[in-house]
């Protein structure tokens, strides 16, 4: 399977990636080649292997519903690009 | 000779050396080298000479710290530190200051060790040379023309040049043990979940691990004693108990079973480079001769370990960095976006660098409708026929000696334009990742004036008895006290020592 370079730029699209003319044409060239790889799964048969997602046996680490100290908002909105009072502002979401 | 770790730790509980004078000569050494190997992104000296001069206060006051106090170490740039830039080498993260310390940086405050600075790195940890960092590539000591391999490039450097006995890294397929091989430095992967991730930034989280790297095992154990443990921050995080480690070191290795895995030594045909082999022959002799029982194993599904490796890492890394998008912190597209749409696009556009963007659109397409199934399912359950490749193994051996890379360390520029080659050079890491394993590597030999290292794999949460095999090793062979200077013929950093042992000035 080959991706075309229009398919590539619908998975820019879902990745939230705006590529350049240039990028979108040497990207499909390049995930074509790494998809060569990903041939070589169906060389083996996996029916009824189960999947490994984690190598530990995980479950939900729950805690009490308790109120805690939380890192100061002022702290917090130290890195924001762009604060609006104790709010994050962002462009029009809703018009 | 130079001072290791425990004897520069011992040297300061002692009062005989100074946090501060062996900071400070760290501190020189950066000076003297950093313009020819670029292993930092940032020395933060004023830091490091405050927790310098605050350990020795408490030296002088009578306190009684653990055995790492006072020692300086180098911080890979993917750990969250409270008030000093952390930006994993990406120009997303260029002005991000974390307002809260990852879970390690807690126990090595704790343990009162130096932060020399934030060493370089391939950005995110995506790459196995350390080119892929946006502040420029870090240079291998042995010889600068060379990549220091990656992605944790910039703290095996900063060990190799002797600006720092310590330091930390990151290993998600290899980018601990490789890099460590390429700089004839020691370096060990813990199992999965034995150090807390709290505070690491995440790129593939069901493999990502942080280590100790250092000049050698003693110093390597001693370092892991301070990061392991279980964390509550940390959902996948394991309780489970911690040994001594540096208590077994010495214990004899004649028990023990190691096993030759085949299928490292060839991929789909490709072998490894006859230098690599022939050092990694002579050190499963070397066991032998310490008296340990060796033969050879198969893991016969090693074959797959790229394909699979680079459908799961980006599929978690499409999830992880999704997080990027301009509004809580970070790069944010200084072009003003019409709608919140084009703000994550123009964002995430501007800030990520090509290696990134291509794992990210690898991720995406893997888990999008469709190919899910086809793709991450089918990855994820080869993974279970590798960890199962390694579970027979161990069902009669105690531990795995393998290669660490299929080449010496490659030039800078030389697979740049080519992620296939760049891939494939991870090959013989990634399986321990995979299952979940520990894995440590240590120089065990030289070729034309480069390392090589090996690479010891063991059963899961068993980090004892990898570093006790590897100090076995390492008192049998001396690989691993030859610093750059030893290397007659390669453009390398000269080493003029900067804490040399004391008694011998």
């Amino acid at each position: 399977m080959r991706l075309s370079q229009q398919e590539v730029e619908h998975i820019a699209l879902l990745s939230r990636l705006k590529l350049t003319d240039e990028e979108r044409e040497r990207m499909t060239t390049q995930l074509n080649d790494i998809m060569r790889f990903y041939e070589q799964l169906g060389e083996l048969d996996t029916t009824d292997v189960e999947p490994t997602s984690h190598v530990i046996p995980m479950s939900n680490v729950l805690r009490a519903d308790e109120a805690r100290p939380s890192l100061p908002v002022d702290d917090v909105l130290e890195n924001a690009p762009e604060r609006a009072g104790d709010s994050f502002r962002v462009p029009r979401v809703v018009e | 000779m130079l001072l290791t770790a425990a004897e520069a730790g011992r040297l300061i509980a002692a009062r005989e050396l100074s946090s501060v004078e062996l900071t400070r000569a760290c501190l020189e050494r950066m000076r003297t080298v950093e313009g020819d190997v670029h292993a930092f992104v940032r020395v933060t000296d004023d830091l490091a000479l405050s927790q310098a001069a605050e350990i020795d206060r408490r030296m002088a006051a009578g306190e009684n710290l653990g055995p790492l106090a006072g020692v300086p170490i180098a911080l890979k740039d993917i750990l969250c530190t409270r008030g000093v830039p952390t930006t994993c080498c990406s120009r997303i993260l260029e002005n991000y200051v974390p307002p809260y310390d990852a879970t390690v940086i807690q126990r090595l405050k704790q343990a009162g060790l130096v932060f020399l600075g934030k060493t370089n790195m391939d950005e995110f940890a995506m790459g196995s040379s350390t080119e892929n960092s946006a502040f420029g590539p870090t240079h291998n000591p042995w010889d600068l023309a060379r990549v220091p391999g990656g992605s944790s490039g910039g703290s095996a450097a900063a060990l190799a040049a002797l600006e720092a006995p310590l330091a930390i890294g990151t290993d998600t397929g290899g980018s601990i043990r490789q890099p460590a091989a390429f700089c004839g430095v020691t370096g060990l992967k813990p199992t999965y979940g034995r150090v807390s991730r709290y505070g690491l930034v995440a790129f593939a989280s069901s493999l990502d691990q942080i280590g100790p790297m250092a000049r050698d095992v003693r110093d390597c154990a001693l370092l892991l004693q301070v990061l392991a443990g279980h964390d509550p921050l940390d959902s996948t995080s394991i309780a489970a108990a911690v040994p001594d480690y540096a208590a077994v070191l010495e214990d004899s290795v004649k028990d023990l079973r190691v096993g030759v895995p085949t299928e490292f030594f060839e991929y789909r045909g490709s072998r490894v480079s006859g230098e690599v082999e022939d050092a990694v022959r002579a050190a499963a002799r070397v066991f032998e001769g310490l008296g340990a029982a060796c033969d050879e194993v198969s893991t016969p599904h090693l074959q797959y370990v790229i394909p699979v490796y680079y459908i799961i890492a980006p599929a978690e890394a499409s999830s992880n960095l999704a997080r990027y998008d301009g509004v809580a912190y970070g790069h944010r597209t200084p072009r003003g976006a019409a709608d919140v749409i084009e703000l994550y696009e123009e964002t995430r556009e501007e800030g990520f660098g090509p290696e990134v963007k291509r794992r990210i659109m690898l991720g995406t397409y893997a888990l999008s409708a469709g190919y899910y199934d086809a793709y991450y399912l089918k990855a994820s359950q080869v993974r279970t026929l590798i960890r199962r490749d390694f579970e027979k193994a161990f069902e009669n051996h105690d531990l795995l000696v393998a290669p660490v890379t299929p080449s010496l360390p490659f030039r800078l520029g030389e697979k740049t334009d080519d992620p296939v080659q760049m891939y494939i050079s991870d090959v013989c890491t990634i399986a321990a990742n995979m299952a979940g394993l520990p894995a440590i590597s240590i120089p065990a030999g030289y070729a034309d004036g480069l390392p090589i290292g090996l690479q010891i794999i063991g059963k899961p949460l068993d980090e004892a008895t990898v570093l006790r095999a590897a100090y076995a090793f390492q008192q049998a062979a001396d690989f691993h006290r030859l610093a750059p200077l030893d290397a007659p013929g390669r453009d390398g950093v000269r080493a003029v020592v900067a804490w040399e042992r004391r008694g011998q000035r």
